[in-house]
C-alpha cells in the first residue's frame, strides 16, 4: 500500500471538520472503550493474565529463529508449505505463482492487514485474478475503493447510508438502510462466490510453534468459509505472529477479543493444521503460508522491539486522544493510532512519515489499555528523538530549539526574558486572563484560548515566598 | 542467499552470539499453563450462562433419546424447514419418528440445519470444540444457518487448558481444523451494531445431554 503519511497535518486538519466523520468517531467511545472496560472487569486475573501475555510474546522474540524454525518444521510435516518473503513484493509474486501453480482463477479473501500493507489485492488484479473481499467491512471498502481506516473495525468511518448507497450501485437491488438487511444481503451476495472460489486467503492471528498451525480470529465465518471451501488456502502473515505453545496461544485468546471489541472470546477461532486428509471431505488440498519480514527484523534488538509484541487488538487507537479525533485515514498507512504511528516510520522510513511520531500528546492511555505492555509513548519519544539525531526536523524548530538551549544556559538572561514575556502577556490578555491570539501559535490558538500568566514569573513567587 | 536463510540470519545476528535465553523445545515440551481465572463449581450452569450470553440458545437433556424430539420443537417453534444434515454417528438417532427428515452427508450451500457432535464444551466462554475429521465434516456446522450442537456431560470442560490436554491425550496430535464456535456467527462492522447471521449459522442451538441428571431422578 502506498504510504501518505507526508500529508498528515492537511488531513488531520480537514478531518476534524468533517461532521460525518466526527459522527462516526464518537461510536468508539461506547463500542469500544466501554466495551473493553467491561469485558476486562469481568477477567478476575487482568493484571497477571496481562504480564503472562508480554512474557510470552517477549520470549519468542528473544529467539525468534528458534520459533520460526520451529513452526516451519510442524508445518511442513503436515503437509503445508512455508514461504518466506523479504518483502511486500516478494509476497506478492509468491501469492501470485501459488494462484499460477494450482490453474486458480477465482480467489476469496478474508481480512489481512498484512496483505493491505502489501497492497496484495490490486496485484492479484493485475495478474488477472478475481479477488473478493469477504469480511463484511473489507467488502464495502473494496466496493468503495478505500483503504480500512481502523485494523479491527475497517469501516468505522462509513455510515449505514453510504453502505447503503454503495449495494444499490454494485447489488441491483432495492435501497435498503436497515443494518440486518445490509448484512443478510452481504450474505446472499457472497455466498455463491465462496462455494466457487479456488483458492482463500487469509491472514493469521498468531502462528503456533508446537504445532504448526494458524489460528485465525474472527467472528463472521468467513475466515471458515476461505478455509474450508476452496481446494488451495493461503495464509499471509508476519514473521513476529509466532507463539510457543497451545497454552500460550490460549492466554493470548483469553485477552484479545476483550481488548479489541470487549468479547470474552469471539464466535470462531479456528487452529489450521496442514491440508485435507485422504478421507474429509472438506478443507483445502493445498496450504501455503507466507512469511513476511518486510521491516521486522530490523526491530530486534533495537529500542523498538517491544512493538513487535503487538498482537493487533486496536486498542490504542480506540482509546487515543488523536485518533478519536482524526481517524485512521489520517495516518497515509495500513496501521493508524499509536501502533500505527510507531510502525509505520519503523517499515517505510522516518523520512516519509515525518509527523507520526508527534501525533500523540504521549498522554500515556495507549500503554495503559495495551494487553502486551507495549512502553506506546516511549517508543514515539524515541522515534522522535531519530528524528532529531538524524536533522530531519524543520530549520525553525531547530533554531527554537537551539536559541532555548542557550537561554537556558544564561540564567540572569532568562529570568530577564520569562518576567518580560510574562509580563507582556498578561497586560496583553487584559481582565479576561485569556488569549485568543498568539503570533506563532495560532495552531494552538485557533482551537481554544491560552490562559494568560498572571504577570509574574515562578522566580517572583519563589521569592516573594520564602520571605 | 535464499529470503529464507536470509531473515533466519538477521534473526540469529539480532538474538546475539550463544545459546538462546530459553530453548523453544523445551518450552514447548513442556507447555506449562498461563494463569487461569476461577471457573466455579457448577460447570454445566456456567456453560450455560456463558453460552446464553454469547447469544446461543442451550436445553439440557437426560438421554440422548430425547434428542430428536428437542431438535424437532426447536425448529417447529421457529417455524424452520424441519430438514437437516448431521454427522454420521448421530444417524443412530431415530429422527423419523420426531417428524424430521435428517441425512447424514456434509451440508451443502442450502441446506437449512446442520446437527454436530462437539469434541468439548468449554465453560469459560460457553464454546464449542469441533474437530475436523472423516465424520466430523466441518461444513456442517458452517453452512446452513441453523447449528444444532449435541454434548455430552462428559465432554464439558472448564477451560481451553483442559482441552487442550483431552486433545493430547484422545488424539495426539491436532486434526487439520480445530474450530471453536461461541454461539452464531455476527458482524458489528456496519456502525459498530452488531448483527446476528453473517456469514455462518444464525442461530446456535446446544443440547447437553447430561445422564447424571437421569441418575438423580
Amino acid at each position: 500500500m502506498q504510504v501518505t503519511a507526508l500529508q498528515f497535518k492537511r488531513r488531520a486538519a480537514a478531518n476534524l471538520h468533517d461532521e460525518k466523520l466526527q459522527r462516526a468517531l464518537a461510536r468508539l467511545q461506547t463500542k469500544f472503550v466501554d466495551a473493553r472496560a467491561a469485558a476486562i472487569a469481568e477477567l478476575p486475573d487482568y493484571g497477571s493474565i496481562r504480564d503472562a501475555a508480554a512474557e510470552i510474546r517477549d520470549r519468542v522474540l528473544r529467539d525468534l529463529d528458534g520459533y520460526l524454525r520451529r513452526f516451519e518444521q510442524e508445518a511442513t510435516a503436515r503437509g503445508a508449505v512455508v514461504h518466506w518473503a523479504e518483502s511486500a513484493a516478494d509476497v506478492n509474486r509468491i501469492v501470485a505463482d501459488i494462484a499460477e501453480q494450482h490453474g486458480v482463477r477465482r480467489i476469496v479473501k478474508a481480512k489481512s492487514m498484512v496483505s493491505e500493507e502489501c497492497g496484495l489485492d490490486d496485484a492479484l488484479a493485475e495478474a488477472g485474478l478475481e479477488v473478493l473481499e469477504t469480511d463484511l467491512g473489507e467488502y464495502i471498502l473494496q466496493l468503495a475503493h478505500e483503504p480500512p481506516s481502523h485494523i479491527v473495525a475497517p469501516v468505522v468511518h462509513k455510515s449505514k447510508e453510504d453502505v447503503a448507497d454503495l449495494f444499490a450501485a454494485a447489488h441491483h437491488r432495492p435501497r435498503t438502510t436497515e443494518i440486518g438487511g445490509l448484512c443478510r444481503e452481504a450474505r446472499e451476495v457472497l455466498r455463491p462466490r465462496f462455494l466457487a472460489a479456488d483458492m482463500g486467503i487469509t491472514g493469521a492471528n498468531f502462528l503456533v510453534g508446537e504445532t504448526g498451525s494458524v489460528v485465525l480470529v474472527t467472528n463472521e465465518g468467513n475466515g471458515r468459509l476461505c478455509t474450508t471451501l476452496p481446494r488451495v488456502h493461503v495464509a499471509v502473515t508476519g514473521i513476529e505472529k509466532v507463539v510457543a505453545t497451545l497454552e500460550d496461544t490460549t492466554t493470548l485468546l483469553r485477552l484479545l477479543p476483550r481488548v479489541a471489541t470487549g468479547q470474552s472470546i469471539t464466535n470462531y477461532v479456528s487452529l489450521l493444521t496442514g491440508i485435507r486428509r485422504e478421507d474429509e471431505s472438506d478443507g483445502p488440498e493445498h496450504f501455503h503460508i507466507v512469511l513476511l519480514d518486510n521491516g521486522r527484523s530490523r526491530l530486534l534488538g533495537t529500542e523498538l522491539q517491544p512493538m513487535l509484541r503487538c498482537i493487533r487488538c486496536g486498542a490504542c487507537m480506540n482509546h487515543c486522544p488523536v485518533y478519536q479525533g482524526i481517524g485512521g485515514h489520517a495516518y497515509g498507512w495500513v496501521y493508524p493510532g499509536p501502533m500505527g504511528a510507531v510502525l509505520t516510520p519503523a517499515f517505510v522510513g522516518l523520512e516519509d512519515t515525518l509527523d507520526l511520531p508527534h501525533a500523540s500528546t504521549l498522554c500515556g492511555e495507549c500503554a495503559e489499555v495495551c494487553p502486551v505492555k507495549i512502553p506506546l509513548p516511549d517508543l514515539l519519544r524515541h522515534l522522535r528523538q531519530r528524528q532529531v539525531e538524524r536533522h530531519l526536523r524543520p530549520w525553525s524548530e531547530r533554531a527554537a530549539l537551539r536559541a532555548w538551549a542557550w537561554l537556558a544556559r544564561h540564567p540572569a538572561l532568562y529570568a530577564l526574558g520569562a518576567r518580560i514575556v510574562a509580563r507582556a502577556l498578561h497586560l496583553c490578555a487584559g481582565r479576561k486572563g485569556r488569549l485568543r491570539h498568539l503570533l506563532g501559535v495560532s495552531g494552538w490558538t485557533g482551537e481554544r484560548d491560552l490562559p494568560a500568566p498572571t504577570g509574574r514569573t515562578f522566580r517572583d513567587l519563589y521569592r516573594a515566598r520564602r520571605r | 542467499m535464499s529470503a529464507r536463510e536470509a531473515i533466519l540470519a538477521r534473526l540469529a545476528r539480532a538474538r546475539g552470539a550463544g545459546p538462546a535465553p530459553e530453548d523453544a523445545d523445551d518450552r514447548i515440551r513442556r507447555h506449562p499453563r498461563g494463569p487461569i481465572p476461577p471457573s466455579g463449581d457448577d460447570p454445566v450452569r456456567r456453560f450455560r450462562e456463558q453460552a446464553l450470553g454469547l447469544r446461543s440458545d442451550v436445553a439440557t437433556v437426560t438421554s440422548l433419546a430425547e434428542v430428536p424430539e428437542r431438535v424437532a420443537g426447536y425448529l417447529r417453534e421457529r417455524q424452520l424447514p424441519m430438514q437437516a444434515v448431521c454427522w454420521p454417528a448421530l444417524m443412530a438417532l431415530d429422527w423419523r419418528a420426531a417428524g424430521l427428515d435428517v441425512q447424514a452427508r456434509p451440508a451443502r450451500g442450502d441446506d437449512a440445519a446442520g446437527i454436530t457432535g462437539a469434541f468439548a464444551a468449554i465453560t469459560e466462554t460457553g464454546t464449542l470444540m469441533l474437530l475436523s475429521g472423516p465424520d466430523t465434516p466441518g461444513t456442517v456446522s458452517l453452512l446452513p444457518e441453523t447449528h444444532i450442537a449435541v454434548v455430552e456431560r462428559a465432554r464439558v470442560v472448564a477451560t481451553m487448558e483442559e482441552a487442550w490436554d483431552r486433545l493430547r491425550a484422545e488424539h495426539g496430535s491436532l486434526p487439520r481444523a480445530v474450530t471453536f464456535v461461541s454461539g452464531p456467527s455476527r458482524t458489528a462492522d456496519i456502525e459498530q451494531t452488531i448483527t446476528l447471521g453473517a456469514h455462518g449459522p444464525y442461530r446456535v442451538f446446544i443440547i447437553v445431554v447430561d445422564d447424571a441428571l437421569a441418575a438423580e431422578a
